[in-house]
């Protein structure tokens, strides 16, 4: 049986499409509307990205940081970030959950104990920014036997001897970031050059699916229509800002722009 | 966990960057691991090549102007009675600093290799202010990322950099303060590390960093040792080297040089920073007893909460208000080679009152708080024991503190 990230994928391909891949942070604005985020944007994007909020995010952007600052603030905790991942998967036309996150929060809570919480409130898969190979192969290997996927991430600077090892102890799916850039930096790379970068690791990986991320925007996803899959994250927090400074409903324009999003790749 | 003899402490991390196993280490984003293994690469080449050395030694002598004085401070020995208090005074530093050391070695660095631009984090200014000269002297662009809490409370720094040509870049997230600034440079380096060559400028971040900058703040107990054999013609039997600790560039650097001997001839003393003597915030991870955590890629005593947020730390003085420590220190505490402890604000207020009432000699706020744990305990200390403070800053930069909590006649004009 395929793992739900791989069917996932499965399922876009059979619709010519690439999946869609959302991010947005646990606990923005509140435990309980993040939920209702999740449940909303479930109905257009293929797997949901969960963001752990860390106070010290080397590698994101603004937006992100401003969401991320914005939970923290509203109180959240790793338990809270778990019960809206258990109960957004007990609703009907959940999706595939990755965490995403830094590693001190693993480290925090036990690598064992935290593979143990993600498995029962169903978390699919992880991303840990700050814990690259080959430092994370351990942590990797625990996550296999859990049955979580480990995403390893690769970027521009990764040499084609890294590549290949990376890829090697990947799992099902990994994370080309498009260009050097924090999270929600403009495009600056040439999408042909991007393109040129994935094709590269498709040929060593073929197998694997691997999806675009960083500056993937309703301006920019529709250049990557012939990928696996393709991350939106700053654009949608961001939304999320914009909505709560206006006293509009984030739950209502955050969803609108993820059914555009899944439009411009369809 | 054991430090061993004949290898430099900086060199005794594992593969992958721990010492001890687990301090340290390389906790960064994919995008960074080629230029950090590029630094590596060029600085493992170079610290052991006669021509850089050379290179970095003039550079040291004829501009930063070392050897810095070591001098004996006779009338607070006087009055605090007990052991013989001297002072290495690093501050004599081109720039009023031992950040200048790490500067000037990672502008030689950025120069070998090629980069046009620098960049920098900084807490008190000393860091910022410093690789603003270096980057001027050796003709590259800089950048500084300051915390907005610290650029308003570190004025006089902050001019210095400016006058420099460097871009002063505020940093307004979370407590504004020198954590958010590190982050927000290495945020800038994941962006444009094509291009751009970082400095971090304490003994922390991913190992790299923490070698380079142990590296060349060593160079202040390579003068010391020499310094001691020509004034008492051995290194003296009883030894106590007080330091502060922020991140821990210049205690390891006082310290370096001596690792081998054993402590209870010659002993080091770190002094953190305690905050206000009522809050409960403090930025001593070592002396209170912090948990490890990741912080600005390395594993460390971090002062966090149970989820692994990382707390704010409260303190007078901006260059020892960091959360975190260095790996290096972590080592040396958790092999007993050292010994930490704290001064709360007052503390180092009182200190810096007392030096400035008996010697001619001006410590700024951080160096203060040494001099408050070195002089209660040189009162202790029998007449042949030997203590030594590091005086690794100038106050002038703390004159606006120090005006509104001593008043007027605290601050010197100049």
């Amino acid at each position: 049986m395929l793992n739900p990230i791989s069917l996932a994928f499965k399922n876009a391909k059979k619709k010519k499409r690439p999946a869609l891949l959302t991010y947005t942070v646990a606990g923005d604005s509140s435990k309980k509307q993040s939920l209702e985020i999740l449940k909303a944007i479930s109905n257009y994007a293929d797997i949901l990205e969960v963001g752990v909020p860390h106070n010290t995010p080397v590698a994101d952007g603004g937006q992100i940081q401003t969401s991320a600052y914005r939970a923290i603030k509203n109180g959240i905790k790793m338990n809270d970030i778990f019960k809206i991942v258990s109960d957004f998967k007990k609703t009907k036309n959940s999706k595939p959950v990755i965490l995403m996150g830094y590693y001190n929060m693993i480290y925090q809570y036990g690598e064992n104990n935290f593979l143990k919480k993600c498995k029962k409130s169903e978390v699919n898969g992880l991303i840990v920014v700050d814990l690259p190979w080959p430092e994370n192969k351990i942590f990797s290997k625990k996550c296999k036997k859990n049955e979580i996927n480990f995403i390893q991430l690769l970027s521009p600077t990764t040499s084609n001897k890294r590549l290949k090892s990376i890829t090697k102890d990947s799992h099902d799916m990994i994370y080309y970031i498009s260009m050097l850039s924090t999270t929600g930096g403009k495009l600056k790379v040439s999408p042909k050059k991007i393109l040129a970068n994935y094709n590269k690791i498709k040929k060593i990986s073929p197998k694997k699916n691997c999806v675009i991320g960083f500056g993937i925007t309703e301006k920019t996803i529709s250049k990557f229509k012939n990928t696996d899959g393709l991350v939106v994250g700053s654009q949608i927090c961001k939304e999320i800002t914009r909505s709560l400074n206006n006293r509009q409903n984030p739950v209502i324009n955050v969803s609108k722009m993820v059914n555009k999003l899944r439009k411009k790749i369809s | 966990m054991k430090l061993k003899k004949g290898i430099p402490v900086i060199d005794q991390g594992d593969r992958l960057g721990f010492w001890g196993g687990k301090f340290g280490g390389n906790f960064v984003p994919e995008t960074l691991k080629k230029p950090i293994e590029d630094l590596e690469i060029q600085f493992n080449r170079l610290k052991n090549d006669k021509n850089f050395i050379k290179e970095r030694d003039k550079y040291f002598k004829n501009w930063i102007g070392t050897p810095t004085r070591f001098i004996k401070l006779n009338n607070l020995t006087k009055q605090v009675g007990g052991a013989q208090i001297w002072s290495k005074v690093v501050s004599d530093a081109n720039g009023g600093a031992h950040k200048i050391y790490n500067a000037t070695v990672h502008c030689l660095l950025a120069k070998r290799s090629g980069k046009k631009v620098i960049i920098g984090d900084t807490g008190a200014g000393y860091a910022g202010k410093m690789l603003s000269m270096a980057a001027k002297k050796f003709g590259l662009k800089c950048k500084i990322f300051m915390g907005a809490k610290d650029i308003k409370r570190q004025q006089p720094n902050v001019k210095a950099m400016k006058k420099n040509g460097a871009d002063v870049i505020p940093v307004y997230s979370g407590s504004q303060t020198l954590v958010d600034a590190v982050s927000e440079c290495m945020r800038f380096w994941v962006t444009n590390c094509d291009t751009t060559a970082m400095c971090v400028g304490s003994t922390v971040g991913p190992a790299i960093f923490v070698r380079i900058c142990g590296w060349s703040t060593s160079q202040i107990s390579r003068e010391l040792k020499v310094q001691l054999i020509n004034e008492f013609g051995e290194v003296p039997k009883k030894l106590k080297l007080y330091n502060c600790v922020g991140g821990g560039s210049s205690s390891f650097g006082f310290w370096n040089e001596f690792m081998d001997y054993n402590k209870k001839q010659v002993e080091f003393i770190g002094v953190e920073a305690g905050g206000p003597t009522k809050s409960k915030r403090h930025a001593a991870p070592l002396t209170y007893g912090s948990k490890i955590g990741i912080l600005h890629g390395a594993a460390q005593y971090v002062n966090q909460n149970s989820d692994g947020q990382i707390e704010e730390t409260e303190s007078i003085s901006a260059g020892l208000d960091y959360p975190g420590i260095s790996p290096l220190h972590c080592f040396l505490k958790d092999t007993k080679r050292a010994r930490y402890t704290a001064a709360s604000d007052e503390e180092a207020l009182k200190a810096y009152q007392i030096v400035t009432k008996y010697e001619s000699l001006r410590p700024s706020l951080e160096p203060s708080h040494a001099f408050s744990v070195a002089i209660k305990e040189a009162k202790k200390l029998s007449k042949d024991t030997i203590v030594i403070i590091n005086s690794c800053g100038d106050a002038y930069k703390d004159r606006g503190i120090l005006e509104k909590k001593l008043g007027k006649k605290y601050v010197k004009s100049n």
